[in-house]
């Protein structure tokens, strides 16, 4: 082995305590890295896999009702490859020791025989037989949050007619991935369940003999969904159909598209900011650490070493941390990944996971690690080899010394030791000033971390605090006449009713075009209130349509300007209307109208479709039974119970997250700090153990050394507070979509508990270097120059 | 014994040499028209106090920088206006360093410290022998933290040696070390001069050593104030200080 291979390894042994933090640095960028792809791609990849193992549809139509016969003039649509009939209808259900309301969509189940589409995946028991009555699968999400088994009881209501059902299976289909109910933002498993009936079943509970009122298709590969779509409503048009809708309108799968695409911004955004800041860090501390063996290169140099040789040498030297790091990345954010995207699966009711890793994202990864360990080195080497060896031998110049020291002395009278301090920060002031720069990264991916948590509180606080203040709200089975509200009003326990009308909508503006809700609300209602910007209340305006922010943004319209509404719900009907305001809400898009403008506008009378209620809260339970019992109750929500519920099962997620940015951030600090310590160690221990000698305690001498990095990482904390901004700005850019938008919004304990992780794991780590210092060999130190 | 010098041929020389630094805001002048000649086989003892330009004349005959002004010639290499390259090419073949403070490379043992030059040497000693040259062959497994100062000292020079360099060019060799030591140090010197003709520059505070030399340049303030030759060359073991 050659000399300078043999001091290579030597040096690299004698520095593994820096080039550890070093390599632990870069890991944490890598480790980002992998696990957000590994995780988006494992969960692409296994959606994929089961929509084409279970046949997910290519369009969906819902419609009134339409005989069995229409199916065949469905089929006949060139284009469509399989149209598969069904029966949908939503309803209620009780199980044994729950009291809150439960919501249900009911499916007819598929016949045996055929070809057909949204096929059960079937997680335990069987599927319920066409003879049987009383049988029913049950959804997944739904069965685990409340134990069920097959074999266990279940009460559905129908139509307003209550039936017993046993549980003969438990599963799902990929039209169910996410198993939201029609009006949710949010899963709730415990108040949502999806139920697959026998089709007769269902047909008798529903008044559907020989018809359906819904139909899945496939098409043909090649065909135009366009022009299917196109004839598929034409050929609905007189069953009451509301429009068919492609795959990604499907309401499972366009929420999964926008918790994947969160994810992607995510995956791009978190390894880009990981990755830079631990290629910031691998520049700083490598850096010092090959300044530090300057008079090395310069003798190597002065022996004939050309800088070629030298550059190699080093590079070496990064080569190894760098794939240290790589490795320790690859391995760390491969285990992250799958707890991570397992706890995403769980989540999302997939039904298994293909953990996928791709190759490229390996390369990438690798060098990226490698890349900023060379770039690291680069600087000083080519620095050092740029001096003339004689120079280089010697240790660096302190320049312009006076100047700037008496600019410091000036500033505020300090003891000898913060002077030394003081002077050794200005006379690097490039170092220190990427240290600090270093330091406030760390902080600001702890901020970043603790974040999501600040925001979903306060988005919360902000939507259902101050903007929808309802207890409970009922949807009736059919639009009923506003006197169906006074029965309401009168029912024990009832403070207040509100009425509601909402309808399927597509809202155009130029070229843009969207399907949503348009929601009728009273001018004056105190219940379900529109909010500006400002958190003030708009109420929905007589001259015109409020539509929610971010709807306005993806249509390019702005206040004044002429909004085309059609309502896709009975008579189709469209309406002009000036946008007259801007709601801002975290949640979906909606329009919003006056509920008298709405009536006039649909042209039947008045009509309501659901009440929002204040209720007394000891008066709930009987007031839910109640409700229970009426036939014309489709369905009642404690939303507020379902938004608990959901972040509730978000909780380990976010958590998750936190933890994991928390724990960077740490690596982030520790790694500045001690590998900037052991670094400023060297170079100094001559001089500490002069002042050892001269009589300073080996506690000064700590503070001599540490004081800087003290004071730097002090310093670090306003500008990791402002980098934090920064970040959580990127993040609220990447959470916004028509699903959901977070406000940029950190809490006071955030910053606390950034900040304290941040000084604890600085002190900590100075710990170490501080024994270090304890330690320091006197009479060795003074007589070796190396 | 007869000086070689008057006969041999002309190694280094050097017209109107000057030098000068920039330390933040001012300019140090650090040589000021030096003229020079050394000749092949020569030992020359280059005296002079702190800041009389000792070193920077000594790091621009060996390549490790150049100068401001005037020209200076190995044989027949031009090394003002050389390149970076050329410059680490002329060091490679033709230089061996000592300085004052060894720097030998710490994570490196006394024979690996000598193999690191001979490595890129053309035409060099097995390390092993030049270590025995100075008396060190049982040190060889030795790290510079295990050796004392006067024997670090031996294993650079032994690093410098082992390549056969044509110069040797040596900064203080004894700066650091107590006169017996020193002493030591200097008949290594001595002897590779002696044995191997090697011309050999040594640049010292002390008078004493200059005994040892074919030549003495007194330098000051930049320039060489006297030029002596002493009639007969003093062996190392006989100095004292």
């Amino acid at each position: 082995m050659r000399a300078l291979t043999r001091k290579g390894l030597r040096d690299l042994w004698r520095l593994r305590s820096q080039a550890a933090a070093v390599a632990l640095v870069a890991a944490v960028g890598v480790a980002n890295l992998v696990m957000s792809r590994a995780t988006l791609e494992s969960l692409e990849a296994s959606r994929s896999r089961y929509y084409r193992e279970y046949a997910f549809a290519d369009v969906f139509a819902d419609l009134k009702r339409a005989p069995e016969q229409v199916a065949q003039e469905l089929r006949r649509i060139a284009g469509v490859a399989v149209a598969d009939t069904r029966i949908v209808a939503p309803g209620r259900a009780r199980i044994a020791g729950f009291d809150d309301p439960i919501r249900i969509q009911a499916l007819s189940a598929p016949e045996p025989g055929g070809l057909h589409l949204n096929r059960l995946h079937l997680r335990s028991g069987r599927a319920a037989e066409p003879g049987e009555r009383d049988a029913l699968v049950v959804s997944d999400a739904f069965a685990d949050a409340h134990g069920l088994r097959a074999g266990d009881a279940m009460t559905v209501v129908l139509h307003g007619r209550s039936q017993s059902f046993r549980i003969v299976g438990i599963g799902a289909t990929p039209e169910f991935v996410a198993q939201l109910s029609p009006q949710a933002v949010f899963p709730d498993p415990r108040r949502f369940a999806v139920v697959w009936l026998p089709r007769r079943a269902l047909e008798a509970a529903t008044d559907m003999d020989g018809a359906f009122n819904s139909v899945a298709i496939a098409l043909q590969p090649g065909a135009r969904r366009e022009t299917v779509l196109a004839a598929v409503d034409l050929a609905l048009a007189g069953y009451g159909g509301v429009g068919a809708i492609g795959r990604e309108d499907q309401r499972s799968h366009r929420y999964l598209d926008e918790e994947f695409r969160q994810l992607r911004t995510m995956a791009r955004l978190f390894p880009a900011v990981f990755l830079g800041v631990s290629a910031f860090v691998l520049y700083i501390v490598l850096g010092r650490l090959v300044g530090g063996q300057r008079e090395q290169i310069g003798t190597l140099k002065a022996f004939g070493y050309g800088d070629g040789e030298i550059w190699r040498h080093y590079a070496g030297l990064a080569l190894a941390i760098g794939s240290a790091g790589a490795v320790l990345g690859l391995a760390l954010g491969m285990q992250l990944g799958s707890l991570l995207a397992g706890l995403y699966r769980e989540f999302y009711r997939l039904p298994y996971l293909d953990f996928v890793l791709s190759p490229g994202v390996v390369w990438l990864a690798v060098l990226a690690s490698v890349g900023s360990a060379l770039l690291g080195a680069a600087v000083p080497v080519l620095r050092a080899a740029r001096l003339p060896p004689a120079e280089a031998m010697r240790p660096e110049a302190p320049t312009s010394w006076r100047r700037r020291t008496t600019g410091a002395r000036s500033l505020v009278r300090v003891s000898q030791a913060h002077r030394l301090i003081l002077r050794n920060l200005l006379r690097h002031p490039l170092r220190a000033t990427m240290t600090w720069a270093g330091l406030a990264l760390g902080v600001s991916v702890m901020m970043m971390g603790r974040f999501q948590d600040d925001a979903i509180d306060y988005l919360i606080e902000r939507q259902y605090e101050r903007a929808e203040r309802y207890d409970l709200s009922v949807a009736f089975v059919e639009p009923a006449a506003p006197r169906a509200l006074d029965e309401l009003a009168a029912l024990p326990g009832v403070r207040a009713v509100e009425p509601q009308r909402a309808v399927p909508v597509r809202v155009r503006y130029r070229a843009a075009d969207k399907r949503t809700v348009l929601i009728g609300l009273a001018p004056d209602a105190q219940l379900r209130r529109t909010l500006d910007a400002a958190g003030k209340p708009v109420p929905p305006a007589l001259h015109g349509v409020l539509l929610t922010g971010f709807l306005a943004r993806l249509l390019g319209a702005r206040p004044g300007d002429t909004i085309e509404l059609e309502t896709l719900e009975g008579r189709r009907r469209v309406l002009y209307l000036p946008l007259a305001g801007l709601v801002d809400e975290p949640f979906g898009v909606q329009a919003y109208l006056p509920l008298a403008t709405l009536d006039r506008a649909l042209g039947e009378g008045p009509r309501r479709d659901a009440a929002l209620l204040s209720a007394d809260a000891a008066a709930m339970p009987r007031l839910i039974a109640e409700l229970d019992r009426r036939p014309g109750v489709a369905a009642t929500g404690r939303r507020r119970e379902s938004v608990r519920n959901f972040y509730d099962s978000m909780a380990r997620t976010i958590l998750t997250f936190t933890l994991i940015a928390t724990a960077f951030g740490a690596v982030i600090t520790a790694g500045v700090v001690y590998s900037s310590a052991r670094a400023a160690l060297s170079e100094r221990a001559r001089d500490l153990a002069s002042l050892r000698v001269l009589g300073f305690t080996s506690a000064e001498v700590g503070y001599l050394l540490l004081g800087e990095l003290a004071l730097l990482t002090v310093l670090a904390l306003p500008l990791g507070f402002a980098l934090g901004h920064g970040l959580v700005a990127l993040l609220v850019l990447g959470y916004d979509s028509e699903l959901m938008r977070i406000p940029h919004y950190v809490s006071a304990s955030t910053y606390g508990i950034a900040g304290l992780t941040a000084l604890t794991t600085a002190v900590l780590t100075g710990g170490l270097v501080w024994r270090r210092v304890q330690r320091l060999d006197l009479i060795g130190v003074l007589k070796a120059r190396d | 014994m007869p000086l070689e010098s008057t006969t041999s041929a002309e190694v280094f020389r050097a017209t109107g040499l000057s030098k000068s630094y920039r330390m933040g805001e001012v300019i140090v002048p650090a040589l000021r028209g030096v003229d020079l000649s050394l000749r092949r086989g020569e030992l020359i003892v280059l005296l002079g106090p702190s800041g009389s330009g000792k070193s920077t004349l000594l790091n621009i005959l060996g390549g490790l920088d150049v100068p401001t002004d005037g020209e200076v010639w190995y044989c027949d290499h031009r090394l003002h206006g050389a390149d970076e390259r050329e410059l680490t090419q002329f060091r490679r073949e033709h230089v061996g360093f000592v300085f004052q403070f060894y720097n030998l490379l710490p994570s490196l043992t006394a024979l690996e410290n000598v193999a690191l030059v001979t490595e890129i040497a053309r035409d060099p000693m097995a390390p092993r022998d030049a270590l025995a040259l100075v008396g060190l062959e049982q040190r060889c497994d030795h790290f510079p933290s295990q050796l004392s100062g006067g024997e670090q000292q031996r294993v650079a020079i032994a690093r410098a040696i082992a390549k056969r360099p044509d110069v040797l060019l040596c900064d203080e060799p004894t700066g650091a070390l107590d006169a017996a030591t020193g002493v030591r140090v200097l008949d290594a010197l001595d002897s590779v001069n002696r044995r191997l003709g090697t011309t050999t520059l040594i640049i010292t505070h002390n008078a004493d050593i200059a005994r040892m030399a074919h030549r003495v340049l007194q330098l000051g303030d930049g320039r060489i104030v006297s030029e002596t030759r002493n009639p007969t060359r003093a062996r190392a073991l006989e100095l004292r200080w």
